[in-house]
């Protein structure tokens, strides 16, 4: 149905030049550029409220954490375990609207420079109006999107909004995607290809597959330049083995367990030592 | 211009595949194996042999007299989908997703239920091949389909409440689809209705399209001619579609599904997605489905379980928008009413979800008047309703009496 879909528009080649690559791209090139990588943290918008949630994107920026991935509460979140479920679902309970994403991001964007990506599943997008949502994404100085329910195969829209607006667009790919599934993948993702460590849903695990690192190699064979891998990385450890082969590694559930235990200060705690294997990952480089 | 041909991904602006990468690539072999088991006359041989001595295929079409004497007079004529092996259409489609799970050598299968018939059908098929399975369902389910519950256990199924959200049929699709991505490699998750991502609209439609084949000869042959309109309940629409496919082509014959109206659709507690709903993204597909401005799905509500839904199958988005299929809203007390009816003047307890077609086509009947044949797809048999029927008249009667 959408012929152009099947070839979009390569944009990953401006991850060869920082400076001309989007703000998510430079600086996960920088991180790699001091001989390591990025530390990705994920947290739901309007979780445990809409404040606290503004508060704690902040705390992850201040403690290390290079990009914000700002997830938006969406009723039916088929990628997610129960950790991001519980919160999103209390988040819904709570009121969220779309437009506190947009809040929290003018919001987090006034107080820290990290970079700001949303995960949101695609329904939402849709009905709010797909160059809408660019728009304002854009206005309240969002980065792009990270799309877990949409393939490159049916972005055709986004791909279009994301090329007028010049937001980055996130695609994932999985350790069962085909070579040609991880070039399309690649060819479409701008700021990152977000490398499935696992086949799974997003949760704390105790060891990140072999997987990852294969998954990884192949990006880069389907020419990556900005690969991170997420799902399951819970610990400094695990930052550091990731980094160790990709650029950059993102933080979920372990962070929003943080947040739902400890509040604000446990999760900057735990970013903070998240973040130490980065730095970690670069002194033994 | 034939409707008859249309296989997916899309179905006019619906249809798709709305999923996360890691299920691409199952989906992917998925379709391939069964664009050559379509094809391959071992796999039409051996699934008709167990149409035939399994599930017991040809259904019967049954004339409904008594019945249809409160439709306008219009002649009624149900097609018997309730005395198949299991009690329910649902057999047809599971049988032709196992044989296939057995191609692609797999050994664990999954799926979702809401009235539990779809989930005892998988779990029969699961027990006669040999393999692993899992049902997911929603606790609101499993309270109020305990029966079927048992049934699952029974043929040696794990039964998952599912307690996320609505606690209903969406939620047991989201739990089914997260153990898919994650046991992918082993597992095949046999989807129950026309929705979800290609190619399950297209596949499911082909395993259940068998009911309109059969049925339209079967009319032909008792009436000389095409009933005047063809009737089912919706609520994935798997029945729907599996008795309107053979006559899509058919524009002398209108095609009508009823929707779940639950208390009213002017309430919120109804399930009439195409009446009340627009077109969005949900469980891998675009169609109609009820959100809210956001895009949030909107919970369903219906007595009946498996109607319990808030998305529909994109073919019926596609049949409503060019006006070839209509959809109408049934409320739960409209369908309790046939219900009864359908038991009383003729001795078939249906199911509640067919019972909605039932009380559709009393309407319909009425309308089209007494020289018109329509004939029903009744989906399912009322076995695994007894409890909600019993609690349901228990208290109309206490009404009644003062009548
Ligand atoms: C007897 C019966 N009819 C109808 C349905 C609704 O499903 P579909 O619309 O896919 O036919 C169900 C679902 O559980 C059912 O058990």
């Amino acid at each position: 149905m959408n012929p152009d879909a099947q070839n979009p528009p390569a944009q990953n080649s401006s991850a060869q030049s920082p400076a001309a690559a989007s703000p998510v791209e430079r600086r996960i090139a920088l991180r790699k550029e001091a001989g390591s990588g990025a530390l990705i943290g994920y947290l739901p918008v309007g979780f445990p409220s809409l404040a606290e949630s503004i508060d704690a994107a902040v705390a992850l920026a201040q403690n290390g954490v290079d990009v914000i991935e700002l997830g938006l509460p969406y009723s039916d979140p088929v990628m997610d375990g129960t950790v991001i479920q519980a919160a999103t679902q209390k988040a819904l309970a709570g009121g969220f609207r779309l437009r506190h994403g947009f809040e929290a991001i003018t919001a987090i964007t006034a107080q820290v420079d990290a970079p700001v990506l949303v995960m949101t599943y695609w329904n939402p997008v849709v009905q709010y109006g797909v160059d809408r949502f660019a728009d304002d994404l854009a206005a309240a100085g969002g980065a792009g999107l990270i799309t877990p329910d949409l393939i490159p195969d049916e972005a055709h829209d986004w791909l279009a909004a994301s090329e007028r607006t010049g937001l980055d667009r996130v695609f994932l790919a999985a350790p069962s995607s085909s070579d040609a599934r991880l070039t399309q993948a690649v060819d479409a993702s701008r700021g990152f290809v977000y490398a499935v460590s696992t086949m799974g849903i997003t949760g704390a695990r105790t060891d990140v597959d072999s997987a990852a690192r294969i998954l990884v190699e192949r990006l880069r064979s389907a020419g990556s330049t900005s690969a991170c891998v997420g799902l399951g990385i819970s610990t400094a450890d695990q930052v550091r083995e990731i980094l160790a082969y990709a650029d950059g590694a993102i933080v979920g559930s372990a962070l929003v367990r943080a947040l739902a235990d400890g509040g604000v200060d446990a999760l900057g705690r735990l970013a903070g030592e998240l973040s130490a294997g980065t730095r970690d990952a670069a002194a033994s480089n | 211009m034939s409707l008859r041909t249309e296989s997916g991904p899309y179905f006019g602006e619906f249809g798709g595949r709305f999923v996360p990468e890691s299920l691409i690539a199952a989906l992917d072999e998925l379709t391939e194996e069964y664009a050559l088991a379509r094809t391959d006359p071992a796999f039409a041989a051996e699934l008709g042999e167990l149409h035939r001595s399994y599930t017991g295929r040809p259904s019967i079409i049954t004339e409904v007299p008594r019945f249809a004497a409160h439709a306008g007079g219009a002649r009624v004529i149900l097609k018997r989908e309730d005395l198949n092996h299991t009690g329910s259409h649902k057999i047809n489609n599971v049988l032709g997703q196992v044989l296939l799970t057995r191609r692609i050598g797999k050994t664990r299968v999954i799926a979702e239920t809401g009235a539990g018939q779809h989930g005892v059908a998988t779990a029969t098929a699961a027990a006669l091949f040999g393999l692993d399975c899992v049902i997911y369902m929603g606790e609101v389910d499993t309270e109020r389909q305990a029966l079927n519950v048992a049934r699952m256990r029974l043929l040696g199924a794990e039964v998952v409440p599912v307690t996320t959200g609505s606690r209903t049929l969406k939620d047991a699709i989201n739990d089914a689809m997260r153990d898919w991505v994650t046991n992918v490699g082993n597992t095949n998750y046999i989807f129950g209705t026309v929705a979800g991502p290609h190619p399950f609209p297209a596949m499911v439609r082909d395993f259940q399209k068998i009911i309109g084949e059969e049925a339209r000869g079967q009319v032909l042959e008792l009436t000389g001619r095409l009933p005047d309109a063809v009737t089912a309940c919706v609520g994935g629409g798997s029945n729907a579609i599996g008795i309107f496919h053979a006559f899509l082509d058919d524009p002398e014959v209108g095609l009508y599904g009823f929707e779940a109206a639950g208390e009213g659709i002017d309430t919120p507690r109804h399930a009439a997605t195409i009446t009340k709903g627009r077109p969005g993204v949900l469980h891998g597909a675009r169609s109609f489905l009820l959100q809210d401005e956001d895009g949030q799905t909107i919970e369903s509500h219906s007595i009946s379980a498996g109607l319990d839904y808030p998305g529909v199958g994109p073919e019926h988005s596609w049949l409503a928008s060019i006006g070839r299929a209509e959809y109408r809203p049934v409320t739960d007390a409209e369908a309790m009413d046939a219900f009864r009816l359908l038991s009383r003047t003729e001795g078939i307890i249906p199911a509640i979800e067919s019972a909605h077609a039932l009380a559709g086509t009393l309407k319909l009947g009425r309308e089209l008047g007494k020289d018109s044949t329509i004939l029903v797809n009744l989906s399912g048999r009322g076995d695994k309703d007894m409890e909600t029927a019993g609690r349901y008249f228990d208290l109309l009667d206490e009404g009644a009496t003062q009548s």
